[in-house]
């Protein structure tokens, strides 16, 4: 009832083309936005921020990135994992070697060196299109965190192999290292993700992103109407690598605190990934934080159910979530290939005409 | 008429041609061994509507293909305003100002009609990624500015009610003519059409016929044709190119065509008996 574009009347080109051009979607974001910065911080705890809400902003911002490439530029990666140590290695070393300067450039220049190495990985896909690049991405993911464990340069010589995150701070309030408060984590996280997120938005529904999405709708058709698919290809390489590097970042520096490549960058952090850009909708940026959402909150959620409510055994419990949630994947693909976003989107046209749909 | 005039030419219906916008002089183009295109010379001249027609297999679209760059012709050159065209990339030829359309429809299904309109766009956009990802004053200005272009091509065409239709679910006239929209908004001034009316009923013939000639009457646009249909041919064109098995069989105003012996043969066959 109050979901309508009558009376809500636009005068000029950019208003017919923002972002949120029905009124009651603008408040509703408003609102979200208000919880998010004035409401969560103040309650969160180091449970909620651990399991839930920090992981949650982290995998949405890598989701994003590969959404760039995957959804919008229609080139298949199974090099996130592979990308997210790049950022987490290189955040490292910086955080090691210039202490003095601030964490959130350190994070920036992570993103940025991502970028130059996701662009060096993009190459072949001038040439190869489909599985195959996916595959050649697929290298890029063994090389890197092959890289990261065989060159003691890289973890600084420590003698376990693994990265730990040294305490920064940024204007006094800690980000990184142990003593960082759930709070600071969650408004570290959730800044980033919303300037990532509004970057994202502005690249994707100006000239740039309709060169991507000409590029996977028809590649021929684009060259033909001016597109130089070098550029755009390679563009789509870099954000959406800088994307995923400044996840791998958080994920290391402010989340796990200590990280060893394999185990925290390995070739299931690409699937979850590639598999939250799939739940939530290819070519979506509120579809990539659906996918995230779904995927880091219904662990979560069975676990709650079925150890908390039920009383079923841990690890009895932990194999039927991976069967469910497997099960759900597959039900989810068969129902709607399109994923939440499309949901969402079919939800809001009838949400439209509710409750006269004639 | 006089038309090899190299200052132009006054067509049938009175309108005034002018100099030669492009030329192919012997255009060879083969694949492997078989030979695509044999030694094709013509002309397109400025405000022209120059038609290509001929049997199936012909060699038609890959002639468009060359003006476009998808081909790089074995021999031959290709002339555009006077200067002779190195082997282009087909980006670079759109940046020239040569827009084409495509005989099988190729427009972004994923993408609304507005957003496929606005991609014609692109050779013309110069904002950085950076301007674009903060969606500063200058890429706001911009995109407004050229959103203008695209509407008014939207109005021209009279699409204005699918503006923001998916193009995957338009119907197949439809689709025609948003490609057609695609191409008229880079503002080219030389327009390849493809077949733009294979598949098409009479109406939605009639609708298309009447727009190329708005374009070309209205903007001045230069147009060459691919189409198998004699009558728009007939009646659309003011000279005609005709090939037959990759080599040049007829050049001239339609009536010229029309009576040209070889142009008969190949389109009626030759009685082999006598």
């Amino acid at each position: 009832m109050f979901y309508r574009e009558a009376g809500d009347y636009k005068t000029s080109y950019p208003e017919d083309s923002q972002t949120f051009p029905i009124k009651f979607d603008r408040i509703r974001y408003y609102a979200v936005l208000a919880v998010a910065f004035g409401i969560i911080p103040f309650f969160i705890n180091d449970y909620w921020a651990n399991a839930v809400f920090v992981p949650f902003l982290i995998y949405a911002i890598a989701a994003i990135g590969l959404n760039i490439l995957v959804g919008y530029c229609g080139q298949v990666s199974l090099g996130t994992g592979g990308f997210m140590a790049v950022g987490a290695y290189a955040v490292y070393k910086l955080m090691t070697a210039f202490p003095e300067v601030s964490i959130l450039i350190h994070v920036l220049l992570a993103g940025g060196i991502t970028a130059g190495v996701g662009v060096i990985f993009g190459l072949p896909s001038l040439r190869i299109k489909g599985f195959y690049l996916a595959v050649a991405t697929l290298a890029a993911q063994f090389f890197l965190v092959w890289l990261f464990n065989k060159v003691p340069w890289f973890y600084n010589y420590s003698a376990s192999g693994q990265i730990s995150a040294p305490e920064r701070d940024i204007l006094g309030v800690i980000i990184t290292g142990p003593n960082t408060t759930a709070a600071a984590k969650y408004l570290f996280c959730a800044l980033i993700l919303l300037a990532l997120a509004w970057l994202a938005r502005n690249l994707t529904r100006g000239s740039v992103g309709r060169k991507w999405m000409a590029i996977r709708d028809m590649d021929i058709a684009a060259e033909i109407i001016g597109v130089n698919p070098l550029t755009a290809k390679l563009s789509a390489f870099a954000i959406s690598s800088f994307f995923i590097g400044v996840a791998g970042a958080l994920f290391f520096a402010v989340y796990l605190g200590a990280a060893e490549v394999g185990e925290s960058f390995g070739i299931q952090k690409s699937f979850l990934i590639l598999f939250m850009v799939i739940i939530g909708g290819l070519g979506s940026i509120f579809g990539s934080l659906a996918g995230a959402a779904f995927l880091v909150l219904l662990p979560v959620f069975l676990k709650n159910v079925l150890v908390g409510m039920l009383g079923w055994p841990t690890d009895l419990a932990a194999h039927i979530e991976l069967l469910i949630i497997g099960g759900l994947i597959i039900v989810f693909l068969i129902a709607e290939p399109h994923g939440i976003a499309q949901l969402w989107r079919l939800a809001k046209e009838k949400l439209r005409l509710w409750p006269f749909p004639h | 008429m006089n038309m090899q005039n190299p200052d132009g030419y006054t067509t049938a219906d009175g309108r005034q041609i002018g100099g030669v916008m492009m030329e192919m002089k012997n255009i060879t183009l083969r694949f492997g061994g078989v030979a695509a295109i044999t030694d094709i010379s013509f002309d397109i001249r400025e405000g022209e509507i120059r038609a290509i027609i001929g049997p199936n297999g012909a060699g038609k679209s890959s002639m468009l293909n060359v003006i476009s760059g998808f081909y790089v012709p074995q021999e031959g050159e290709v002339w555009f305003r006077g200067a002779k065209r190195p082997p282009m990339k087909p980006y670079q030829v759109a940046g020239m100002g040569i827009a084409r359309t495509f005989q099988n429809i190729a427009l972004f299904e994923g993408m609304s009609v507005l957003d496929n309109i606005m991609t014609g766009r692109l050779t013309q956009m110069k904002s950085g990624l950076l301007a674009q990802a903060m969606w500063w004053g200058r890429a706001q200005a911009e995109e407004t500015a050229h959103r203008e272009k695209v509407e008014k091509v939207i109005d021209f065409l009279e699409i204005q009610h699918i503006r923001k239709t998916p193009v995957g679910r338009l119907p197949y006239g439809l689709k025609k003519r948003v490609e057609l929209a695609r191409a008229l908004a880079a503002e080219p001034k030389l327009l390849l059409l493809d077949e733009p009316m294979a598949g098409m009923n009479v109406e939605e013939k009639e609708d298309m016929s009447r727009f190329i000639l708005d374009v070309n009457d209205e903007f001045g646009t230069t147009i060459a044709l691919i189409e198998h249909d004699m009558g728009v041919v007939m009646d659309l064109s003011d000279r005609v190119v005709v090939m037959d098995y990759g080599k040049k069989i007829g050049d001239g105003t339609p009536d010229e065509v029309r009576n040209n012996q070889a142009v008969i043969d190949a389109y009626l066959g030759v009685s082999h008996d006598e």
